[in-house]
């Protein structure tokens, strides 16, 4: 009996060292990409495109940086992209939330075609033109306003909500208010929404991200450059100009203007990794706030709808 | 007797407009999410008309002239379209390859011991998933660039030679693929660590007490207990079989790769926002939710069957 359960122990432990060596490896191959962009950002330019970075900084710099806040184009990705994200953001939970709530509630008539009305979209839709067409039509395409009315919703979104209102507010509750007097508004203002705060953190994280690393409407739905968020701004410098290299023409310099030209190209390069540390940032630091929320906010019948 | 039947109101039968009317204060709160998919998402499926109309900027939706499956049989017959389906078809097949990943590495977050490892784990393996596709894709060229890159670097240091990666198609597809196991392989696993955590401590026990090891415990009570929900996510990703990241293929398309690279997504846009063809790219775009709906109604019903877990 004894000797069953010292087997068994060794048995775990042989088990559980390999997992944490596994999760290690797994950890090295999840952060050293990210890390290596954060070291090559302050690394000389020079000894990045001869790869001579990998664990530290070479030749500690700040210029790359400065490459990139002198870049006008940066600055205005930048300020687009946080009115994008906030306005935007807000005006997603406006959408979520309350018909969320509304869904959650079990005696609410009409309650199954409403349902329905929201999933097609979820695996139906018109697709690229028709969509285009129809925000043509509405003038909803080259205007401040384009990138915060478009894609605004998400009925996953939607539905992992209502779910957690779902479990997470008793149904006696409502009884209560409504004995109390208090009307259905009163009742999602005051008692359910104080209880979901956590659902509304992750709706928070989960719209401002797409907001934030949003390219494809923006790429569809706006070409003004006054309009353009930081992804296309980043997207014309960071893919671009990806030949800066090649396309030193060597043919017709003397020495020192070979040498002046493949300079410039190689900050260039060094200056991607820091516009890839400056546009990511921010979310990279806010997420961890709200990660304890994630697995509790993803329940099983989350998924099912 | 009769006192001990608890009095139900009777409740005369209202017409289901009538019983909203009193309900008015929640719809209210439905109404603005209501209205915004009417116009964002319903408005433009009546404009999926155009697939089989002669669009006209001058006439519009509604009046252009009505020309049939015109479109659908232009697609099928153009040379290229085969290859442009084969494409998708591979991408999303291999894409859908690497699903159980998630479901490995969760049931092994899952056995970790130490708690604070264990959402250190957590933390660090979402983090490439908050990165943009653009921000991706310009890590994809630096890191794989064969005169600068790290990749390369990497290789040359340890003895082997640079591989022009970007330039060679055969390694579009596995960047492609690999490049989002790297981003959404942590991501993915919040869905069956939420699932894990909802698996009664009891049963761990019981399964111990009967002299269950590790192995047999995460075979015989892990599993099973996220068996439904990995169906339902099975069932969700076949509804998308012909629906392949649209941004970060478009991004990583080039000249050189483009044979492998071009997929139903980036020829509607390529001909229909930049082409001005919005019929034909319209018909190819109906074409492809429709395979999509088509999937997920099979597999949603194959499953049903066999495993009783289904999306309806």
């Amino acid at each position: 009996m004894k000797a069953a359960i010292i087997r068994r122990t060794r048995a775990d432990k042989v088990f559980d060292v390999l997992n944490v060596i596994f999760m290690v490896l797994i950890l090295l191959i999840a952060l050293y990409p990210l890390y290596f962009v954060l070291i090559a950002s302050v690394s000389d330019a020079y000894a990045v495109a001869k790869g001579q970075v990998f664990l530290w900084p070479n030749g500690f710099t700040w210029e790359s940086y400065m490459n990139v806040f002198k870049e006008p184009r940066v600055w205005t990705g930048y300020r687009n992209t946080i009115f994008y994200t906030v306005v935007g953001t807000t005006f997603s939970l406006f959408l979520t939330i309350p018909s969320a709530y509304g869904l959650s509630k079990k005696s609410l008539p009409g309650k199954h075609l409403l349902s329905i009305y929201f999933l097609i979209p979820m695996y139906f839709s018109g697709g690229l033109i028709p969509t285009y067409l129809v925000m043509k039509d509405l003038n909803l395409v080259n205007q401040w306003y384009s990138m915060i009315l478009i894609a605004a919703s998400s009925v996953y979104n939607m539905i992992v909500t209502r779910v957690y209102f779902q479990s997470n507010v008793p149904e006696e509750l409502y009884e209560s208010a409504r004995i109390d007097g208090a009307n259905e508004l009163k009742t999602f203002f005051a008692i359910a929404l104080p209880l979901v705060t956590p659902i509304i953190a992750v709706m928070t994280l989960f719209f401002a991200v797409s907001r934030w690393n949003d390219y494809f409407n923006s790429l569809i739905y706006v070409t003004k450059n006054d309009y353009l968020p930081l992804q296309m701004v980043l997207r014309s410098i960071l893919l671009n100009s990806q030949t800066a290299l090649q396309k030193v023409d060597t043919s017709s310099m003397d020495v020192d203007a070979i040498k002046n030209a493949a300079r410039l190209a190689y900050m260039a390069e060094a200056m991607k990794y820091a516009l890839i540390v400056v546009s990511s940032a921010p979310l990279l630091v806010a997420y961890p706030f709200v990660q304890k929320h994630f697995v509790k906010g993803m329940m099983v019948g989350a998924v099912k709808g | 007797m009769t006192n001990s039947v608890p009095s139900v109101p009777v409740v005369p039968h209202r017409s289901l407009g009538r019983r909203i009317l009193d309900h008015w204060q929640i719809y209210l709160l439905i109404m603005p999410a209501m209205i915004y998919f009417f116009i964002f998402y319903y408005m433009p499926m009546a404009g999926l008309q155009i697939a089989f109309r002669d669009y006209r900027v001058t006439k519009g939706i509604w009046d252009s002239t009505w020309v049939g499956w015109k479109y659908f049989q232009k697609f099928f017959s153009h040379p290229q379209c085969w290859k442009i389906i084969r494409n998708t078809l591979g991408l999303s097949l291999y894409t859908l390859a690497t699903f159980p990943l998630s479901i490995i590495a969760a049931l092994l977050i899952n056995e970790l011991r130490s708690g604070v490892f264990k959402k250190t784990v957590q933390m660090i393996t979402y983090a490439p998933h908050f990165i943009s596709t653009v921000v991706i894709c310009s890590m994809i060229n630096l890191f794989m660039n064969q005169s600068t890159g790290l990749f390369n670097n990497i290789s040359e240091m340890l003895g082997g030679s640079r591989v022009d990666f970007l330039g060679n198609a055969s390694f579009f597809p596995h960047i492609y693929v690999w490049s989002s196991v790297w981003q959404d392989l942590g991501w993915g696993t919040i869905i069956y660590l939420a699932t894990l955590s909802s698996v009664s401590p009891e049963l761990h026990e019981a399964a111990y007490m009967d002299g269950a090891n590790r192995m047999q415990i995460i075979w015989h009570v892990n599993i099973p207990s996220i068996l439904p929900t990995v169906v339902i996510m099975l069932i969700m990703n076949c509804g998308r079989i012909l629906s392949v990241g649209f941004e970060k293929i478009y991004l990583l398309q080039n000249s050189l790769n483009l044979d492998v690279s071009q997929v139903i997504s980036t020829y509607t846009y390529e001909l229909g926002l930049l082409g001005g063809q919005y019929s034909y790219s319209t018909a190819i775009g109906l074409f492809n939710t429709i395979v999509n709906v088509l999937m997920l109604v099979i597999v949603n019903t194959i499953c049903r069957r066999i495993s009783d877990v289904s999306l309806w």
